[in-house]
Formats: C-alpha cells, structure tokens, sequence
C-alpha cells in the first residue's frame, strides 16, 4: 500500500518544508542575536533575549490588548453570529437573498476590511466619528485610531464586521442538523418556545459553539492583519497586539532574534491555553 | 410562529427588523467604499458625510487605471493568485483523495501536522522564511509567494477536497477498477469529473486567499515591480498626500474578482465553513 | 467461465478477524450464493473474489490462475454492486460500454455490443439517458447490462435487489436466474435474504461470523442442516428450537420438554451425558390435530394470518413455538391444542455448541 503516501506526499512534503522546518528554525531563532543587516550578528545567546521581553513594557502591554482583541472580537463575533443563526434558521420569503447579503463581509480580503474600516474611521472622508460626535460619543470627530486610549477599538470593530458570519454560518450548519422531529416532539410535550430552545437547541448546539469559540480564539489571537493594516500597532504601540509585535519588530526593526523569541512566547501561550482547554474538558468529561 | 394576527405581526416585524440592521450593517461599509470611489475630486472633502453622492463620475477608476503602477500590481495579484489556486487545488486534490479513500499508517500523525500548521500563529514562520527564501532568490519574486500561499493553503484545502471526495460513493472507482481502470483513471474519468464543483470552490478559495494575503507579501516583496495589490494599495495610502478617491476606486476593483467567486460558491459556503470549522 | 477456488483464505482488519480460514470450491458455470447476517463476512469475501480488499493470508484463483496479486482489472470479473454505482456523469450507453472503452475497442464494436446486451435487458429505449433519469428497476438492469457486455469469467453480485421494493425484487430475481440460464457463467452472488438464496442458488454457502457453517444445495440446507445456526438461517418463518431431554430407551431415543413427552426417534443418536438437547422442528412440519405420529399438547397464544396460510404461535410447556398451516383456524387464546410430531421431521442439536447431533 504505497499509493496512499504516493498521493499525499507532494503536498505533506510542501507543508513539511514550508511551515513545520522553519517552524523549528524559528524557534531556535529565539535563542541567537540575528540582525538582519548585520553580518557579524547570529552567535547563540542563550535566554538574553527571553530576559529582554520580561523587561519590555511594550511587550507586556501588547500582552495585555491581545487579551483585550481576542475577548472583544470573539465575543461579539459570537453573540452576533448567534443571533443571526437562530434568525434564519427558520424559513421566511427572502431569506437566501438576506442569508447571502449578511454573508458577504466574510468573503473581503482581511486587508480591504482594515482599509475600508479605517476610511470610515478617517474624519476626512468617513461619516462615524462625525456620527459618534452628533450623538454625543466624542467630544470632536477625530480619528480615533490615533488616539492612544482607543485606536484597538478600530480593528476590533473591523474584526466584529468580518468575523461575524462565520460564526453565523457555522451556527447555522449545526442548527440545521437538529433533526426537525425533536422540536416537534418537544412541542407536542407542551415545551413552548423558550423551553425548547433551553432543553433541546442550547444542548445541541454547545459542542459546536465550544469548539468554534475555542479554536477561532486561537485564530484570532494569531491574526495581525487588521491591526497591522489600519494602526500598525500604534500610536507609539497603543494597539499593538502579541502577534503584530513579532510583524513589526521583524519588518521595522529587522531584529529577527528578538522578533522570533516574542513569536515564541506567543505559541507557549498559545500552548498553556490549549492544555488548560483540554484539561478543563477532561475534567467535565470525568464528571460526567 | 403562533398566536393572534397582531402578536404574529409585531414578531415578524422585529424579526425583519433586526435582520434590516444586520443587512445595513454588513453592507454599509461596502457602499461608502463604493460611493467615494464615484464620487468626482471636487466634491468629495465638502460633501463628505452625505449619504448619497451629489454627482456621480468614474473619473478615479480612469486615474486608477491610468496608474501604471496599479496594473502591475493588479497583474502580479492575478499571476500569484491563479497559479496559487491551480497548484494548491491540485495539491490538496491528491492529498485529499488519499484521505478519503485511504486508510494508511501514519495518516493519523498527517492529519494532525496539518492542524497544527494551522494553529501555529503565522508570525513565527515570517522571520525563518525570509532567512531561507533569501539565498534561494525567492524574495522579491512572485514565485516565492506562491509557494508560500499555496502551502499555506493546502491543509485547508485538503480538508475541503476530502469532504467533497467523501460525498462520493466509493463503490463508483471500484466498478471502474473491475471495469478495467487503474485507480488513478478511476480518479480522472469517474471521479474528478463528478468533484468539478468542489474543485472549483477549493480553487476559490485558494484565490481568495492569496488575493487578500498582506503580510508575506509586504515582508518578502519590497520591489514595487514584484509587489501585490494589497501591498501596492497600503502603499499608496501611506504616502504624504493621500488621494481618496483613486485609492477607493482601487479597492473597487480589488473586491471584484472576491464577489464573483462568493455567488459562484454560496452553495458551497455551508460546507466549505464546516470544513473550516477544522481549520479554527 | 471458469472456477473459482479459495484456499484457507483469512482477512483481518487490524485485530478484528472478518475471515477465520474459508476454504471454497466453486465450478465453472455455477449460481453460488453466500447468505449470512450482516457483519458475517459474506461481503468481504466477496471483495476479496474481486480484488477489492487483499486477503492477509490463503490464496484464490479463478480459472486455475492465481489472482491474489492481481490488481481488479486483471482479474477478468464483473460486479453488480447494491448501490448499482453507475457512473452518474454518464449515459446508459457510456456507462455500458466503459470498460470496453477501456479496452480500446472500436467504436463500432462497442455499438454493437452494447446494443446486443441492452436489447437483452430491454433498454433499448433508454440508451441516451442518465443514471438520475432511471427508476430503481432500470438502474438495477443498467448495473447488469454493464457486466454482461464485459463477457467476464465470472459475474459477482454484492446485495444487488435490496434497494428495491418487494415486487421489483421478485422479478429482478427471476431476470437474473434466467440471464444466468442463457449466459451460464460463474456467478457468486451475495445476500443476507435467506430466500433470494433458496430461490436463486444452485448452491448456497452459509456463512456466519466468519466462518462457513455449511455448503449445499438449497434443499439440503433446509432439509439437513448442520448446526443450529443454518436450521435457523434458513426458511421462513424460522425452525422452532425447544430445549429438551433425550432418554435412550428400547425403541429409540425419547425427547422430552418441559417433563412431557414430545417424540420418540427411531435411529440412533449420540446424545450428550447430561441428556440436554435442543429440539428443532420446522413449523410447517407440525400438524395440528391427531394424526399418526405422537401427540403433545400446547396452548394457543396468537394466531397471524397472510391469507394464503396462517402462523400460530403456541406455548408448549413455557416455551414458545410456531405453527404453519394453511388451514383457517378460529382459536381462542389459552385454548388447548393436539400437535402431531413425526420424528422423522425432527432434528437434534447440541446446546453447547450448537452443532447437530446424529
């Protein structure tokens, strides 16, 4: 049986090569002193550079707003998409016409949605700050992606705009595989509307939403686009997140060792969140 | 929905209602897009916010297209996009077949690979990628995106191409195989012409990726003459004297390939998202 | 045409064991039929017949050739399988003549052939249609025409009548039997419907849980069965099993169930130590009333009825039992009832391994 490994092997041998060796190599980055311009740089450094992260503040604080943009962006991504899925569940005259229209933002490239987002955000040319300043939400209408206290809000916005159907859709899949005869057995039991959505869509649905939630948080918390097309992190790294620190650190500052010690940092977050994951599981399976 | 005619007429019209909202929200941010790009010079700064364009002109997409620069970058988009869809499809076409119709040692330790590629933040790989395509003169060369793209797209589009392989009876290549073919003729003659459809999505899919990518391609490829549209675009709106109306107009026809491919493929958009589902 | 001949051959799936060891002789020209419960293995041996599945370890041939390693292409046979698989991008004619096309055969030939095979199955009408475009019945002659047009050594059937509703499947049975008559090639045909079996076979191979119970003609399987599995298996409805007592005395072996005597045999049996038997008994070899063999007593429960014949269910000393007939009976639940057994109808089998005691 060789055929199976003569079919996959093109494309497992390009993965190989392109992700999972400098996947390695990225790592033992981490632990030398390259500078990308700088020939005599790429002696071994031990955990100099991990010393270093502990000690930068920009580093903390990008920890801080992934924090701020997974939750924000997941959260409302989900909660949107939710509503949406249980509305068009049902069937009602236009519903594949409005299903399409409210699916279109997820099929925009990442990069049109941060620089359309961040031209509505723009006061020159853009109507919401001159909207948020008419009800009372900001003082002037500035740009709030240059404002310090707020410019992350703009691409989490963006993220909400783009993230949303996704999780509609997918919600709506798992919707749709609840076989029909449950709701009207249920019905017939005498469950009315809100007891049959506790008793019968909530149980079916929760292991496509955990497992959505969990791996789109991951997803999330990976993606710098947005942030890197609409604020590149600023001002002066204000919405800087962990995964768009590593991009601009490796395209403006050119200094690969560090850059690949802050990616590494980020996959044993990463890592530490998926174990707690798996643990948690594990322990309302035993419970079970 | 029960109850009397007035109780039924509120619920349908809050259902309708909020619906509206979602509707004008998902489209709004693509209507300005489309009216400042139509929106002629004079008028665009004094007549900013207005809902609805005071005279409407294609004098940007004229400029745009005047814009060698932008056809290049336009160009470069398509070739890397398109050979990356067809290589990629292609790829994960094979490694999707095998795993569905295969079971195999090791399959289990492919697929995982696969998802942990996917779960594996990008960022990490940028720096090594660059180090490693330097030497090998694939920076600043459409051809290192498309190998880059398209391996970034295979685990996915394998998923995808292995559910649309499973809907296939298995039963059809082995009549074939008794009827006197090899598997791989089965695959050519009986099933691929049977996949055209999941084919078709995958290599949507795989275009679309390419097409709005950014962060490889600003990385890798500084050379305007090897740059992308995304990268060509962020560009231009990053220079001192920023011109609205031809940038917008730009985005305009950026968009246009990515909504012809999303009505060909809503169909396929249920599926393609339970496959992407795996993804994460 | 040609033989086919399985030697000791045993398929595995990682630790599960499909085939333990299947040893099968089948002559040129005959209608085999492997019939046994779902998961028995009757499919798998098929596959391997058709080079589907390779077998872990024994060997086949067909026609005397060593196929084993032959991939199905070269192996010379043509299969029907039970979702038909009609190439669904295809028309009746492509779909007939692929394999013909794979042989690079003319044009014109292949016009010819398919014309020929059609005409058999009447689809002359039906030439340009899609498979999607066909009824059940239709598609099910497309799958036929499709292995007749190949000429093949030998045909292979996997469960090809049970996506039909009952009517069409009696007269797709009849077809096949009769398209064996004209054609008289080698067939294998499988199914877990004991009476397409009885129907169809020249010879049945009953198969349970990977093993070959018994092989021989229809008759002899109902007639003789080997163990209690195939006395089971085979006829409908299903021979009765009674656990029961054997006492050697001096006319023969006495049975009796429940303390009450059932019937006395005449030839002589090996009977276990403890004297534990089951009784087996077909149902419609139980006569109701007094006649010339022994009478036992039982209580009727239920009687069910199709019309042409009728079944009773009745409770002889706490167990239960089935009678056929084709009388109409009235009876009343509880009524007491006079069975006639003639020994010679019935068949012993040992508790433990289910074996048939002689």
């Amino acid at each position: 049986m060789f055929e199976p490994y003569l079919y996959s092997a093109p494309a497992l041998l390009l993965v190989a090569a392109t992700t999972l060796v400098p996947i390695v190599i990225g790592i033992s980055y981490a632990f030398r002193n390259i500078m990308l311009l700088d020939p005599t740089s790429g002696g071994f450094v031990g955990l100099d550079n991990f010393r270093e992260l502990l000690r930068d503040a920009s580093f903390w604080n990008a920890l801080k707003n992934t924090v701020v943009w997974t939750a924000s962006c997941v959260g409302f991504q989900f909660l949107f998409g939710l509503i949406l899925a249980l509305m068009l569940n049902r069937p009602f005259p236009g519903r594949a016409l409005i299903q399409a229209t409210i699916f279109l933002p997820w099929a925009i490239p990442t990069f049109l949605v941060g620089m359309n987002w961040s031209w509505l955000l723009n006061p020159a040319i853009g109507p919401l700050p001159h909207w948020a300043y008419a009800l009372g939400l900001m003082n002037a209408p500035d740009n709030i992606l240059s404002d310090p206290d707020y410019a992350l809000w703009g691409p989490i916005f963006a993220g909400i705009w783009w993230g949303t159907p996704f999780f509609a859709i997918t919600l709506l899949a798992a919707l749709q595989s609840i076989p029909r005869e449950i709701y009207e057995a249920a019905e017939i039991d005498g469950a009315g509307g809100l007891e049959r959505f506790r008793s019968i869509t909530l149980p079916f649905l929760a292991p496509t939403m955990v497992i959505t939630v969990l791996l789109r948080t991951i997803w999330v918390a990976n993606s710098p686009e947005l942030i890197v097309v609409m604020t590149k992190g600023g001002p002066a790294d204000a919405s800087q997140i962990v995964a768009s620190y590593v991009f601009t650190q490796a395209y403006q500052g050119l200094n690969f060792g560090y850059a690949s010690a802050v990616a590494t940092a980020l996959v044993l977050l990463l890592l530490i969140y998926a174990f707690l994951l798996i643990a948690i599981r594990q322990a309302m399976l035993g419970r079970r | 929905m029960r109850g009397s005619p007035r109780v039924r007429l509120v619920k349908w019209s809050l259902h309708y209602g909020v619906l509206l909202l979602f509707v004008v929200a998902a489209l709004f941010p693509l209507y300005w897009l489309v009216k400042i790009s139509l929106t002629p010079n004079d008028s665009l700064y004094t007549h900013s916010i207005d809902l609805w364009p005071a005279t409407i002109s294609l004098e940007h997409y004229a400029t745009v297209i005047g814009n060698s620069d932008f056809l290049l970058f336009f160009r470069n988009s398509v070739i890397v996009s398109g050979v990356t869809a067809i290589a990629s499809t292609l790829l994960a076409a094979a490694s999707g077949y095998a795993f569905s119709r295969f079971v195999f040692r090791g399959r289990y330790w492919i697929v995982g690979v696969m998802l942990v590629t996917q779960m594996f933040p990008l960022v990490i790989v940028i720096t090594p990628i660059f180090s490693i395509f330097g030497p090998l003169g694939l920076t600043n060369s459409l051809m290192g995106l498309i190998i880059i793209y398209t391996a970034f797209n295979i685990p996915f589009a394998t998923f995808l191409m292995q559910s649309f392989f499973d809907g296939i009876p298995k039963e059809l290549e082995e009549a074939a195989m008794i009827d006197g073919a090899t598997r791989f003729k089965a695959l050519l003659q009986i099933i691929a012409p049977l996949t055209l459809p999941g084919i078709a999505a995958t290599m949507g899919f795989c275009f679309t990726g390419a097409w709005g990518e950014i962060l490889f391609a600003l990385l890798l490829n500084s050379a305007a003459s090897t740059s992308t549209f995304p990268v060509g675009l962020l560009l231009y709106s990053t220079r001192a004297t920023i011109e609205f109306g031809p940038m917008m107009a730009a985005g305009v026809l950026a968009l246009l390939p990515v909504c012809i491919f999303f009505f060909l493929i809503q169909r396929y958009l249920v599926q393609g998202l339970t496959a992407g589902a795996v993804k994460g | 045409m040609a033989s086919i001949d399985i030697k000791n051959v045993r398929k595995d799936f990682g630790p599960v064991s499909v085939l333990k060891g299947v040893d099968l002789a089948i002559a040129s020209g005959e209608f085999a039929v492997l019939v046994g419960p779902s998961g028995c293995g009757k499919s798998t041996l098929l596959r391997l017949i058709a080079g589907l599945e390779d077998a872990s370890s024994g060997e086949i041939h067909i026609g005397g050739r060593r196929v084993d390693d032959l991939p199905p292409r070269d192996r010379d046979i043509a299969m029907v399988f039970q979702s038909y698989a009609l190439y669904p991008h295809m028309n009746v004619r492509d779909n007939m003549g692929y394999s013909l096309r794979l042989k690079r055969t003319p044009q014109a030939r292949i016009a010819e052939i398919v014309g020929r095979a059609g005409a058999k199955l009447g689809l002359e009408a039906l030439g340009e249609r899609k498979p999607r475009e066909l009824s059940g019945g239709q598609r099910q002659r497309v799958a036929m025409g499709r292995a007749i047009v190949r000429n093949p050594k030998a045909f292979l059937f996997d469960e090809p009548l049970s996506n039909l509703d009952a009517r069409m499947r009696e007269q797709m049975r009849f077809e096949i039997r009769k398209l064996h008559r004209d054609l008289g090639a080698t067939s294998v045909y499988v199914t877990h419907d004991q009476i397409e079996a009885m129907t169809m076979a020249d010879r049945i191979v009953a198969m349970n849980a990977g093993i070959i119970q018994q092989v021989g003609t229809p008759l002899e399987l109902y007639d003789d069965p080997a163990n209690v599995f195939v006395a089971g298996f085979i006829g409908s409805p299903a021979m009765n099993f009674l656990s029961g007592e054997a006492r050697r005395g001096e006319t023969g072996v006495a049975l009796s169930v429940g303390g009450k005597a059932f019937c006395t045999l005449s030839q002589a049996v090996a009977v276990p130590e403890d004297g534990r038997v089951t009784i087996g008994i077909r149902p419609e070899r139980i006569r109701i009333g007094v006649g010339a063999g022994q009478v036992v007593e039982a209580a009727a429960d239920l009687v069910e009825t199709t019309g042409a014949a009728s079944v009773v269910h009745v409770d002889l000393a706490g167990q239960a039992m089935k009678i056929f007939t084709t009388e109409r009976l009235q009876l009343t639940q509880g009524q007491r009832i006079p069975l006639a057994i003639d020994a010679k109808d019935v068949c012993l089998f040992d508790p433990a391994g289910g074996g048939r005691l002689r």
